[in-house]
């Protein structure tokens, strides 16, 4: 009885805490009244498990932001971003997505960085009639529900989609690297990295590839010891992590330290510099990613946004920065040809994307809202991403 | 499933259980002098991995950083005391454990206003070398300084307790405060030295896991605290060497079960399950007794 006492009281204390949390919202921008300006509001992971890409993307959206500003706004007016912390908490991210459409009125949702609090954040865009564009969710089931074979309306995105991603490197391991057996190694809390397990595992089998295990970790955990000596046992020529940077780092570091030499793979949830702090330099050679650009990348497009973002922040920005950057274009430009700030106009011309010269490549969106792109492929030299190939969709 | 793989698994078992055991030993230690699960420890834990974050950047060794950490972690244990905890000496108890839960989030919340939230990399401070057993049998010395950190310092603990004056006086406090007071016996300086001596086991504990899994956030003590705690209960909450066995043993039935194929997400399922079991068969843990006499 004690105990369950102690347990109750724990949950109501983490309950409120939480409650808490998500409550501070910043707003960026002129601060004129709500009809002279374009409100973006955006849903971000600012603090928490992958404060990193939230923090990065909405660097990215300020800079697009003043840029379009002082150009002279959009149809004769400024843009303004209110940007609310959803911790890294699917439950948060619901509950900043309507705050941010209830409160502070905004005209335009973006976010979440991460899928899981971007599906949290699906069914309030729908509900309200928002449309909301998100700069880097992958997961297929965003913006198109397959299970209801039912179009999101409202929800759009800047990335690639995890079927492709996953796809993408599934070839590059059967074709560029020749591997016959892969083990997968999962995330089982997080929609993105069994998004990116399902579509490796399919694309990899019909190459006539073999998936020799199937393992899971959960966000957060600390020691991968144990499944690792498993998978040394196995012997696999290809480990595919499609995980985040935190656990990834720890996973690369534990196998290399325990003499696993195979190439270590993963999507963009790797692209973070803490990575390379957490696993270590040599420990990251032999790993590859797929993402959605490259800092090499010689395109006079990418090196005058590098070149802009490193004189703003003092720092090379990363894949979240770019797609906050472009998506928050792509925003502007759609609210530019609906020619006004109604909702169903810009939920039109959002669907209607076509062409659109974002640094990362050009972005169409097809009929279920997600842009056709091409990824990269990197590979860790020494620490350093390295450009390796360029993938086509 | 070769003898070779058995062994290997049991060496990542005993080295994630010593972790676990360390962090165990100053949650066993509190409650066995003042009864209160002290929910703060976990972040006292995360304020010695920090500790040990900055110092080893700033160029010091294992071993200064260890005794740094378990400096500061030992006043911090100190000031929530003093701050927090004394002031309800006469409050009912479930008021001191949400008091706790309440230090806990400050410590935490704090850590992310200060800190920033995002996991930062430890640097090296220790050389790893990886020493083969014997076949495909390996164990690395980190896994040993774990261990044997985890082992003196039990060993130094139970000395403290059942061999010197505060220790006497701390297990006077534990039996009766009111009689150890009449007897002359500082509650108060006592109950501080607890809480010192707690705390400076969190802070060790924190820098050798962000040695282990190199890497440092507000929230890191939250998981790691929460096993402990069950290591602490599972060997008999208050029984010092039933920390380290409780510890041991959650290790190695956590990496036990992630051994089998397939059955890596069960890992906690299972563990909980042999708690709940445990707990059914003896309330009050592997080493509990029914007589009071604790720490």
């Amino acid at each position: 009885m004690m105990m369950s006492k102690k347990f109750i009281a724990v949950t109501a204390v983490l309950t409120a805490t939480t409650a808490l949390a998500g409550c501070g919202s910043k707003s960026t921008g002129s601060s004129s009244s709500n009809g002279d300006t374009i409100k973006i509001g955006a849903n971000l992971e600012l603090t928490g498990a992958v404060a990193a890409f939230g923090t990065s993307q909405l660097n990215g959206i300020k800079l697009a932001m003043e840029e379009i500003n002082s150009a002279g706004g959009v149809n004769g007016k400024k843009l303004e971003v209110v940007s609310a912390d959803n911790a890294s908490k699917k439950d948060e991210s619901t509950r900043t997505a309507t705050k941010l459409i209830t409160e502070d009125k905004v005209d335009v949702l973006m976010g979440a960085a991460i899928s899981g609090d971007t599906f949290a954040a699906v069914e309030v865009a729908n509900n309200k009639k928002i449309p909301m564009l998100t700069p880097s969710a992958t997961n297929d089931d965003i913006t198109f529900d397959h299970k209801k074979n039912k179009l999101n309306d409202y929800v759009f995105r800047a990335c690639f989609i995890d079927s492709f991603q996953g796809k993408v490197m599934a070839d590059f391991s059967a074709d560029n690297l020749k591997a016959k057996n892969a083990v997968i190694y999962t995330d089982n809390s997080s929609d993105y990295s069994k998004g990116l397990a399902k579509s490796f595992k399919s694309e990899f089998e019909s190459k006539g590839g073999k998936i020799v295990a199937e393992e899971s970790y959960q966000t957060k955990d600390t020691d991968f010891k144990a499944v690792l000596t498993r998978i040394k046992t196995l012997n696999p020529e290809v480990i595919w992590v499609p995980g985040y940077y935190e656990e990834v780092g720890k996973i690369v570091k534990q196998a290399r330290e325990m003499g696993i030499t195979a190439a270590i793979e993963g999507g963009d949830g790797w692209d973070a510099p803490q990575l390379v702090d957490i696993a270590g330099k040599e420990n990251l050679n032999n790993t590859f990613i797929s993402n959605h650009y490259t800092s090499e990348d010689p395109d006079p497009k990418v090196r005058k946004f590098i070149d802009a973002f490193k004189a703003k922040y003092n720092t090379v920005p990363d894949a979240m920065a770019v797609l906050g950057y472009d998506a928050t274009y792509m925003v502007a430009d759609a609210v530019k040809r609906a020619g006004s700030t109604d909702k169903e106009k810009i939920k039109e011309a959002l669907a209607n994307t076509k062409n659109f010269e974002g640094v990362t490549g050009k972005i169409s969106l097809d009929k279920n809202h997600d842009p056709v792109k091409a990824a990269v492929v990197l590979e860790y030299k020494d620490g350093k991403q390295t450009f390796n190939t360029k993938v086509q969709p | 499933m070769t003898f070779d793989y058995i062994v290997q698994q049991l060496i990542n078992g005993i080295s994630i259980g010593s972790i676990y055991a360390l962090i165990a030993l100053g949650y066993t230690m509190v409650y066995g002098i003042i009864k209160l699960i002290n929910f703060a420890h976990g972040d006292v834990f995360f304020v010695g991995a920090y500790t040990g974050y900055f110092t080893a950047k700033a160029g010091l060794g294992l071993i200064l950083s260890l005794i740094i950490a378990m400096a500061v972690c030992a006043l911090l244990g100190v000031i929530i005391e003093r701050l927090a905890y004394r002031p309800l000496r006469n409050a009912a108890r479930i008021v001191i454990l949400i008091t706790a839960i309440g230090v806990s989030f400050l410590l935490e919340n704090l850590g992310i206003v200060t800190l920033g939230a995002q996991a930062q990399g430890f640097p090296d401070i220790v050389n790893k070398s990886t020493y083969t057993l014997w076949g495909d049998v390996t164990i690395d010395s980190i896994q040993l300084i774990v261990l044997v950190v985890t082992v003196v310092l039990m060993a130094v603990l139970q000395y403290v307790v059942h061999r010197t004056k505060i220790g006497k006086a701390m297990r006077a406090v534990s039996f009766d405060m009111e009689a150890a007071r009449l007897m002359g016996i500082n509650v108060d300086t006592t109950i501080s030295a607890t809480f010192a001596i707690g705390s400076a086991l969190a802070g060790a504990a924190g820098v050798v896991f962000a040695i282990m899994y190199p890497s440092v956030d507000p929230l890191m003590g939250v998981i790691p605290g929460l096993k402990a705690f069950v290591a602490a209960v599972l060997g008999g909450i208050g029984i010092i060497p039933g920390a380290l066995v409780g510890g041991l043993l959650l290790g190695v039935v956590e990496t036990g079960v992630q051994s089998i194929p397939g059955m890596s997400l069960w890992r906690d399922g299972v563990a909980f399950a042999i708690l709940i079991l445990i707990l059914i068969f003896k309330p009050t843990g592997l080493f509990g007794k029914n007589v009071r006499e604790k720490v």
